[in-house]
């Protein structure tokens, strides 16, 4: 049996397989393997119905935000349109399961890829456009795709909305909570090791020389446009596909929830939970989406005392106050995130009691 | 014919709105490089402000608009120090996000306070005011905002021009360094510019709650449009604000008028996204674009 790998007291690495390596140690595969067993077999039985759906919510989250960190934090692209591809890929799905009658489990993926095209259509201004300017079209994007969700109502019914059928996998009915939290989970766990995969192959150096200095990169024989062109599609695929799964799991969608709003709120999940890391992706959703939760719950906490219930439902307002103000607060004090954070908990445990 | 007439005067007075709304985002743009999402709830702070003075505490109008005036010079100060500054040199979508979220914290503030419905001022202006051409009549507002936008252009023409914490502004704007080591104090001119914004933010708040009445979403929404208006217009240029925000407002108005009411509110994006793509720099901007 090979020795196990703990951390090093130098950096020992003498190959570039090394520093690519997923696990840098057995004992981080080890506690991944063993999240993972909680994360599936403990979670779903443990948790109240509510619970499980404020989970479900994070998870599907979790994917669109993964697809947007390797937009906005690999490749350096911002968007502000992401949620509109999320409601794309939303009617996609639901178009393709009510008018071809596609399966649940290839239409959430073929919802993917024609958002990914959708994404691919939305990145061509990166041709001639960055930074400001850029945020700008994509800014754009999102008000278009919204007016074209409302009014070709030939497709999508417009402000009717969609109903869905019930998603089932090969006749096993994925219909409660609890089964959908396993499909969607999967989908999140696949599409991680995906993205970090990809962030370890030529594609994703790419993304992240393009980041770093697009001259440089151009003059390294690194095809700029095409590039960024497969950084949109691939975002817009998992912005797609979170959002078919989000509406097998509504069951009926309408235009309103794909606005601005939410391409705001994907945007700061990336920041909050860190720019241009994987895991970060997962804490920024699963950061906004508690805080959204709490923010509901001590509203309805205030409206439902009879003293409060006049400044209950001013209260509402004010969860669109504690949202920018994480915002702002992250951006001044820890601008890589809670992933740094975590970076910095974990790094004081390993080296406690000499923390040098 | 008086179809067309009345859509023009429409679209004119509604593009003349864009373009002073406007003229605050081109000023913070021109001197810092900041992209700011919070514009239309700084028209909306500048415009509860003067209705909180107005209606409730019953202060003369001219009084109050200068008091308006002055809050919110403090208000686009107090954002530059405790928000921007930290963030000098840092990379764009962190500047991009604060102004988002800034957005977000004064939209809730102000829903908390103001709550969403559509709120109006006393009426103050006098009927004279009026203008009647031919069968097309321009109502008060119109009038009074077109001779207020006036002044103001006028006024701020001959301040980048003439003053020195103009000529500093504008130096800044060309470039950052070259202004440094010739002693001018970027931070204060970084300051100064959002502290002019938000006053400029505020003017036009109030002339556009006198038009359309007050409310937040409304206002932020306009905050909005303001994107397609400085694109057209040139992000760095005054003049192209304004021009910007005419045609757009003529295109508004047009394009619900002939072809489909519906498309009003997304025919500025699409022509944004047109634009972006032909002539990125706008009508009158500054020609830097960097194709890579």
């Amino acid at each position: 049996m090979r020795r196990l790998h703990f951390h090093p007291c130098g950096n020992y690495k003498e190959r570039y397989a090394e520093h690519l390596c997923l696990f840098e140690t057995d004992f981080g595969r080890m506690w991944a393997i063993i999240g993972l067993i909680a994360l599936f077999g403990v979670v779903p039985l443990a948790s109240s119905p509510y619970l499980l759906y404020v989970i479900n919510m994070t998870g599907i989250a979790a994917i669109a935000a993964l697809g947007l960190n390797i937009l906005v934090g690999f490749t350096g692209q911002i968007s502000l349109g992401h949620g509109a591809f999320f409601g794309v890929g939303a009617y996609a799905g639901a178009i393709l399961a009510t008018r071809l009658g596609l399966p649940f489990w290839l239409s959430v993926p073929a919802a993917g890829l024609v958002t990914a095209g959708v994404g691919m259509i939305f990145g061509i201004p990166s041709g001639r456009l960055k930074g400001l300017y850029l945020t700008i079209a994509t800014l754009a994007g999102q008000f278009i795709i919204e007016y074209i969700l409302v009014h070709w109502e030939g497709l999508t019914k417009g402000t009717m909305g969609i109903m869905l059928p019930s998603a089932s996998l090969f006749g096993w009915a994925v219909n409660t909570d609890r089964r959908f939290f396993l499909v969607i989970f999967a989908c999140l766990v696949g599409l991680t090791l995906v993205a970090s995969n990809l962030m370890r192959t030529r594609y994703g150096r790419a993304f992240i020389a393009i980041r770093d200095n697009d001259r440089a990169a151009e003059g390294m024989g690194i095809p700029i446009f095409g590039y960024k062109l497969l950084s949109f599609a691939v975002s817009s695929f998992y912005a797609g596909f979170a959002g078919a799964l989000w509406a097998y799991y509504m069951r009926s969608i309408s235009t309103e929830p794909f606005n601005l709003g939410l391409s705001v709120e994907y945007i700061a999940m990336v920041i909050i939970g860190g720019l241009g890391s994987i895991p970060g992706s997962i804490f920024g959703a699963v950061f906004i989406t508690g805080l959204n939760e709490i923010l509901r719950f001590l509203t309805d906490a205030m409206m439902n005392m009879s003293a409060l219930s006049g400044f209950g439902l001013n209260m509402a307002s004010l969860r669109e106050f504690a949202f920018g103000l994480a915002i702002v607060l992250f951006i001044l004090f820890e601008p890589k995130g809670i992933a740094e954070l975590w970076r910095i908990v974990r790094s004081t445990f390993r080296l406690w009691p000499f923390s040098y | 014919m008086e179809f067309f007439l009345q859509l023009l005067i429409n679209g004119l007075s509604i593009g003349l709105l864009y373009g002073l709304s406007a003229l605050g985002f081109v000023m913070i743009f021109k001197a810092s490089s900041v992209l700011n999402f919070a514009h239309g709830q700084l028209l909306a702070m500048g415009a509860f402000f003067f209705l909180v003075l107005v209606s409730w505490l019953k202060i003369p109008i001219v009084v109050a608009f200068l008091i308006t005036l002055a809050g919110s010079f403090v208000l686009g100060f107090a954002v530059e120090r405790i928000f921007l500054r930290p963030l000098i040199g840092e990379s764009l979508i962190f500047v991009i996000m604060l102004t988002v979220g800034l957005a977000s914290m004064f939209k809730g503030l102000l829903l908390f306070f103001f709550g969403g419905n559509l709120q109006t001022y006393p009426d103050f202006l006098p009927a004279g005011l009026a203008l009647q051409i031919g069968t097309i009549y321009v109502p008060p507002v119109y009038v009074a905002s077109s001779l207020l936008g006036g002044v103001f252009l006028l006024l701020f023409g001959l301040f980048f021009k003439y003053s020195p914490q103009g000529i500093f502004m504008r130096s800044v704007a060309d470039n950052q360094t070259a202004a440094m080591s010739l002693g001018v104090h970027v931070k204060k001119v970084f300051a100064l510019s959002w502290a002019i914004a938000a006053l400029v933010a505020g003017m036009s708040g109030i002339v556009l709650g006198i038009i359309n009445g007050i409310n937040v979403h409304e206002i932020s929404s306009i905050g909005l449009k303001v994107f397609p208006v400085v694109i057209l217009g040139g992000l760095d240029s005054i003049g192209g604000a304004i021009i910007g925000g005419i045609i757009i407002g003529l295109l508004e108005t047009f394009t619900s008028g002939y072809i489909s009411p519906s498309l009003r509110d997304v025919i500025p994006y699409i022509v944004l996204v047109v634009i972006l793509l032909i002539k990125p720099y706008g009508l009158f901007g500054l020609v830097e674009i960097e194709r890579v």
